[in-house]
Formats: C-alpha cells, sequence, structure tokens
C-alpha cells in the first residue's frame, strides 16, 4: 500500500498507518514524508513500512514488531523506548537515537547526533541493538543498562565524541577505531574485543552489511575497541545509610 | 582516636515483668533488635539498631514494649541540635550522602494550620448533607475553550478559541477522568512499595472510584485488570514502559519531578531489583534502576510537548496525558508552559511530599510548600486565561479532608495522597523507607515482611479513610452552603488567613482572618 503524506497533518498520517497495519496490511511505502513526527508509533505489528523521504522527530516511538526502512534522513529521537522491530536508515540521523531502547534493531548508515543509546537496556529475551555507520557524537550510550552499541565511524577520523558510557551499568559498547582514555565517562573501561564479545557483534554486522549492501568481512576483530561498565552498581557506593 | 559513642535514635524498654520470652519481638524485627539468650531465658534489646517504627511495640502480646526517644548523647545547644551532630557524624564514619525517606519533616510553616474556612450563618443557610445529595465527583482533564451547539447535528460540540494562537491540533475533546471523590493516590513505584500495597491501593481506588498511580515502577502483570483505576508513569527511566502499559492505563502522567526530591534522579539500588521487580520494570536483575534527573528527551517545553503528543499518538488521543513537577521557586511560569505543552492535567508535588529514598539535604532545603505553589499556578493560570486546558492535581503531605478542601478552594482540582495512604496500612514515619527492611511490609520486598500487610484489610483501611475524609468534606462543605465540591474550586473567599504576613496573605490570594467580603 502505498501512501504520499505530501503535505499530510502528521495525526491524519499516523491514523492512517494504524489502520492500515491494525487491518493486517503487512507493506506500508510512505512517499513525500517531510518531517512528519511519531510515524509507527505505538505500533504493535510486523508490517514493513518504507518510507521516502525525512520522518520527524521520535519515529517508531514505543514501537514493538513492525520494519522501519527509511530512504533519507532522521531527526531526534528514533527508536524512542522501543521494545522491538528495527528501523534502518539510509542516511544520518539527529539525536537520542534509542533512547531507553529494550529491544529490537537500529541500524543508521550515516553519522548520528548526541546521547545516542542513551538508558538502553535488556530484559530477559529482549536485547536492543543500535549500530551506527558513521560517527556519533558525546554521551553515547549514557546510563545504558543492556543491548549492544556498535559504532563504525565511517568517514570519520573520530568515530566517537565525549563522555562515551558515563553511568553505564549494563551491556557493551564497540567503537571501530581507537578510542582515547579521556573520552570515557567514569563508569566505562576499555576492553579489547574478546571472542564473546565478538561473537555477539559479528553476526549483527553482517545483518547490518546486508541491509546496507556493505561487505562485513571487511571488518575484523582487532579493529575494535570496547567499553563495558566497571560494575553494575555504579552508585552503590554513595550514600551513607 | 577516639570513638564516638555508637549513635542510638531510641531506647527500647522492655518490662521484664510482663515480658514471658515468647520471642515474638525477636522473630518479627527486622532490623535485629531483639535477640534471644538461652542462658538466661531473657531477650535483649540493643536499642541502637532500632529506627523507631513501633512494629514490636503493637504487636507485643504482654505489651511489655515500649519505644521511647533517646535522650541526647551529645552536648546539644541552639544552633547544633541532636541530628546535626548525628548526621555529620554519620558522614565522617562513610563519606556518604544520607539518606532518608518519607516527607520533609523540617519546621518551616504548614500553611494549612494558618488558613480557615468560612461557614453560613443566617444569610446564606447552610446545608444539610445527611438530607440533601452533596457532589463530590471530580473530573480531571483538558476543557474545550467553549461549547458550541450545531443545531443541524444537533449535538454539543466542542471548540477551540478562534484567537487563539496555540493550537493544539489533538485535543479538542478529550475523555476526562471521572473521580467520585476529590482524592487519589499518588505515584509509588512497586519496588519502592510492596506488591501488598499496590494491590490494596489498586483495590481501594477500584472501590471507592478514584485512581492510583504505578509510579515509574512499571505496572505488575497481575495488576493490568484495575487499568480502569491506574494512572500510569513514565519517568527519565522509561522503566516498564511499552505499549500494552500505555494501553491499559486511563491516563498518563509524564513524570518531571517529585516533591521530595525536586531536580534530581532515583536509584533503585540492585538487590532490591528481584525477579518480579526486574520482570514489572523490564530490567535486568540485580543491576541499580537508575532513573536520570532529566528526561533525556526533555531539555524544553517544546521537548515536553514532543513526548506528551507521543503518548497521545500512541494512544491514540484515547486518554488524559499529565504531566507532574516538583513545586519550585519558579512552579507557576512552569506549570504555564506545561499546559501550553499540552499537558491535560498538571500535578504539582510541594515540599512535604514523600519518598521512598532520597538525599537528605535534598528533602529538607529543596523546593517550596504546596499550598504557596496551588495559589501561585492556579493565579497565573487563570491570568494567562489556560486554566481551562489542565487540571491542577495538587500533592505533597495532606494529612487529613481539612488539609483537601483548602487545596480545592484554592484551586487545586484534586488532590493526591501517599503518605496518608501508607499511615492508614500502619507506616509509623520512621523514614527508613530506603532500607527495605519495613516492619510493617510496605516499603520492602522480603516475603517474610510483605505478608505482614493483608490485601483485604489493606484495602479495607484505605476505603475507610476515604470515605471518611469525603464525609468530612461534604460536612465542611454543607457548613459552607455549598452543595457541589466544583462550586467551592478556586472560591479563595472561603479562606482566610492567621498569622501570616501580607505578602503570604498575597500570594495565597486569601484575605486575613476578620476580614469580610
Amino acid at each position: 500500500m502505498v501512501i504520499n503524506a505530501t503535505g499530510m497533518n502528521y495525526r491524519a498520517l499516523n491514523e492512517k498507518i494504524r489502520c492500515l497495519t491494525g487491518s493486517g496490511e503487512g507493506e506500508i511505502i510512505l512517499e513525500g514524508i517531510n518531517g512528519q513526527r511519531y510515524i509507527a508509533d505505538g505500533i504493535k505489528a510486523a508490517a514493513l513500512i518504507t518510507i521516502k523521504g525525512t520522518p520527524g522527530n521520535d519515529l517508531g516511538a514505543f514501537m514493538d514488531g513492525p520494519g522501519i526502512t527509511v530512504l533519507g534522513n532522521c531527526q531526534d529521537g528514533t527508536g524512542n523506548t522501543m521494545s522491538g522491530g528495527s528501523i534502518a536508515v539510509h542516511g544520518d540521523a539527529g539525536d537520542i537515537v534509542g533512547h531507553s531502547m529494550r529491544g529490537g534493531r537500529i541500524y543508521i548508515k550515516g553519522n548520528a547526533g548526541y546521547r545516542v543509546g542513551i538508558h538502553m537496556k535488556s530484559y530477559e529475551n529482549l536485547d536492543p541493538v543500535i549500530i551506527i555507520g558513521g560517527s556519533v557524537q558525546d554521551f553515547a550510550g549514557e546510563y545504558m543498562a543492556g543491548g549492544t552499541l556498535v559504532v563504525l565511524g565511517e568517514g570519520n577520523p573520530k568515530p566517537a565524541g565525549n563522555y562515551i558510557g558515563t553511568g553505564m551499568h549494563g551491556g557493551i559498547i564497540a567503537v571501530k577505531g581507537k578510542v582515547e582514555d579521556f573520552q570515557l565517562g567514569g563508569e566505562a573501561r576499555k576492553n579489547g574485543m574478546d571472542e564473546q564479545s565478538w561473537n555477539r557483534v559479528f553476526p549483527l554486522l553482517n545483518e547490518y552489511c546486508g541491509i546496507f549492501s556493505l561487505d562485513a568481512r571487511s571488518f575484523s576483530r582487532d579493529m575494535f575497541t570496547v567499553l563495558c561498565p566497571i560494575t553494575h552498581r555504579p552508585y552503590g557506593r554513595m550514600y551513607a545509610y | 582516636m577516639a570513638k564516638r559513642p555508637v549513635l542510638q535514635d531510641f531506647v527500647v524498654e522492655r518490662d521484664e515483668s510482663r515480658c514471658v520470652a515468647c520471642q515474638a519481638c525477636v522473630r518479627m524485627c527486622s532490623n535485629d533488635v531483639h535477640s534471644y539468650d538461652p542462658e538466661t531465658n531473657k531477650v535483649e534489646s540493643d536499642s541502637a539498631k532500632c529506627v523507631g517504627c513501633h512494629f514490636c511495640e503493637s504487636f507485643c502480646p504482654t505489651k511489655a514494649i515500649n519505644i521511647k526517644r533517646s535522650a541526647s548523647q551529645f552536648r546539644e545547644n541552639a544552633n547544633w541540635q541532636y541530628r546535626d551532630i548525628a548526621n555529620l557524624v554519620k558522614q565522617a564514619e562513610t563519606g556518604g550522602v544520607l539518606l532518608t525517606g518519607m516527607g520533609c519533616d523540617r519546621p518551616y510553616p504548614v500553611y494549612w494550620d494558618h488558613i480557615l474556612l468560612n461557614a453560613s450563618q443566617v444569610t446564606n443557610p447552610s446545608i444539610d448533607p445527611l438530607r440533601e445529595p452533596m457532589e463530590l465527583r471530580t473530573y480531571i482533564g483538558r476543557r474545550p475553550d467553549r461549547i458550541q451547539w450545531t443545531v443541524d447535528s444537533g449535538q454539543w460540540t466542542a471548540n477551540k478559541k478562534q484567537s487563539s494562537s496555540i493550537q493544539h491540533p489533538a485535543s479538542s475533546i478529550q475523555s476526562l477522568l471521572k473521580l467520585e471523590i476529590p482524592i487519589m493516590f499518588s505515584a509509588m513505584s512497586y519496588g519502592s512499595i510492596s506488591y501488598n500495597t499496590c494491590v490494596s491501593l489498586a483495590r481501594a481506588a477500584r472501590e471507592i472510584g478514584t485512581f492510583w498511580n504505578t509510579g515509574e515502577g512499571g505496572l505488575h502483570p497481575d495488576l493490568y485488570e484495575f487499568g480502569k483505576n491506574t494512572i500510569v508513569q513514565v519517568a527519565s527511566g522509561r522503566f516498564g514502559v511499552h505499549k500494552d502499559y500505555l494501553e491499559t492505563a486511563s491516563a498518563i502522567e509524564i513524570k518531571i519531578g517529585q516533591g521530595a526530591k525536586p531536580g534530581i534522579g532515583g536509584h533503585l539500588p540492585g538487590e532490591k531489583v528481584t525477579g518480579d521487580i526486574s520482570r514489572t520494570r523490564m530490567i535486568p536483575e540485580g543491576t541499580d534502576a537508575l532513573s536520570p534527573a532529566p528526561h533525556h528527551d526533555i531539555y524544553s517545553i517544546e521537548d515536553l510537548k514532543q513526548l506528551i503528543f507521543a503518548l497521545k499518538e500512541a494512544t491514540r488521543y484515547s486518554k488524559p496525558v499529565g504531566v507532574k513537577i516538583a513545586a519550585v521557586h519558579n512552579v507557576a511560569p512552569i506549570a504555564s508552559g506545561v499546559v501550553r505543552a499540552g499537558a491535560d492535567y498538571v500535578a504539582i508535588d510541594g515540599l512535604r511530599g514523600g519518598t521512598g529514598a532520597a538525599p537528605l539535604t535534598i528533602r529538607d532545603n529543596v523546593g517550596i510548600p504546596i499550598e504557596l505553589a496551588i495559589a501561585a499556578v492556579d493565579t497565573r493560570l487563570r491570568e494567562e486565561g489556560i486554566r481551562n486546558q489542565a487540571s491542577l492535581i495538587a500533592a505533597g503531605g495532606f494529612r487529613n479532608s481539612a488539609d483537601v478542601i483548602k487545596a480545592i478552594a484554592l484551586g487545586a482540582d484534586t488532590v493526591y495522597i501517599a503518605t496518608s495512604a501508607l499511615v492508614a496500612l500502619g507506616c509509623n514515619l520512621c523514614q527508613k523507607c530506603y532500607t527495605g527492611k519495613c516492619n510493617w511490609g510496605i516499603a520492602t520486598q522480603d516475603p517474610y515482611l510483605t505478608k505482614r500487610l493483608n490485601p483485604e484489610i489493606g484495602t479495607q483501611r484505605l476505603v475507610n479513610l476515604l470515605r471518611a475524609w469525603s464525609l468530612e468534606i461534604k460536612e465542611m462543605l454543607g457548613g459552607m452552603g455549598i452543595n457541589a465540591i466544583e462550586s467551592l474550586r478556586g472560591n479563595r473567599e472561603h479562606l482566610r488567613g492567621v498569622g501570616l504576613s501580607d505578602t503570604e496573605l498575597r500570594i495565597l490570594g486569601i484575605k486575613a482572618a476578620g476580614e469580610s467580603w
């Protein structure tokens, strides 16, 4: 089903998408998207949604199931608090990609902004994944409590900003290239990519490369710096009684 | 260095002539105060461990135990009181932030105790609520700017002001929350309080026809059946927030701040994140549950608007989305911004609002009393002509029905109570909620302790409390010659201040006692 969203208000557009996914529509193509917010917000269905243009903030917020492909760039809040499904962006994304995300996958081909993967968390069999092909800005993986955040840094000599993993208490962050000590937040520590982490990251890279027609074999373990939480209880010793 | 004596806030007195060494106190105390010595066949008590919860005293079968405040061990003076010295010693020993529970206990003015209600005499006869119907029903949510009768369709429709520059495309008519009494249970998360406490609150809310609030701890799967009486919170950690959670609730509350700890986040320590809590919050077992101080997607009123509408979109505009803020110095303009962002209600939590855990220095020094905040916000929203766009919920230390009715006369639509509800369930305000050792089975997850709160009895006690308060409110309303709480809302002529400065009277918007209309 193709919807031409040119000039359409986000509320009307999203209601249309909800009606379609609710009645079992498996594939929706949105054309002429130009800043409409909240696309696929809170949708719990397995529909494939292709977006042509630039969706607005909070794309896929609270969503649980849809597979979204964006042929363009994204704005802020992509995958905010999402529980499941996937978002693949063939361009750049703004700030707070995957804020508090607890399941599903977000793959960004280009760069992303500040606070990527902030407060993402895993839970039982839910294990969220974010892969950013380009660079990320400061505070990536802040308060991270689970899941996997991979930064490939393509086309940028400095893959990540500063304060990476501040307050981190779960999950792993894998950055291709070098991360200086001063770039780390106080609650993260640097590791090499061990066998176990690579076994977790490589299949995801493979999937990522499949989506964007890249070659996963160009990645090897020794290219990555892995950041892990120092403890699961970062602030456990702050209190007197 | 010479060692300080062990701090001892309470003294456990045991009447040996009554004690039969049954050891009930030994088994019941979660703080291990009492111990049995088989050689002497006596029960001993270590007063230094006592938190003053009075549980053992209440349940001692022979009434042999008496808990008293300890006489000071320090050389106090007017500047250096016991608590100052004791807290300083604790910090010198641990190097840590002092934690506490419940609301601010410092002697700041309680304005409720300086505000008096009116009653009718002769000219406007009072109403007898025993004979005549009294209306306490309250609706929470956004009201349209005007209502218009369309002849063609024969239906009432709500319209925005044509001239209004602020557009809320989604919110012309909302479903409102319907409360049978203007009192709801304030946010307390599963994790900070026990499952049985949550059940008691939820059942009581259903029975009375009001609402309870999940706090930021998620909604336990077994409590989804109470969805019609549930407000769910979306806080900065987004714990337990998912599609079904939003769907099940009758309203969604974005938690920005809390009266006991304005401006800071919360840490639920990892040891409290047990299997059931982990499932409800949807976070890994045993790791700290960290709620950051700000929402990391909210840095402005525009960002708040974005989250409000993300939640409205996710629930198809079917329910109110409110915002809870702490009462701080700039509360009136902040509330105005919140309303303009599209919130259907603003909940304001005052200085004396409770908490399961907060740094002592924050709880006792940050924020302003709820009385001043209600008046300031209600005045501001009226001045700006947007009071109809959102309901005002007041929270923070409501102790009785008079506090409630005064809050409504000041301008609140309804109030949230939490500390009062816990006191009804047995709480003795020992302020040790953060230890997880609550002997009353309220602020704990220890199954041995949580069983002490029977949810059937808990529900009944909460229902009793709300029934009693509503009867009293009706009596006071009738005395004022008013038969519906709606007519008292923001009706500050029914209030008079005693012992207040001109500035306080001005902010409260009330006259001094003795001044006529």
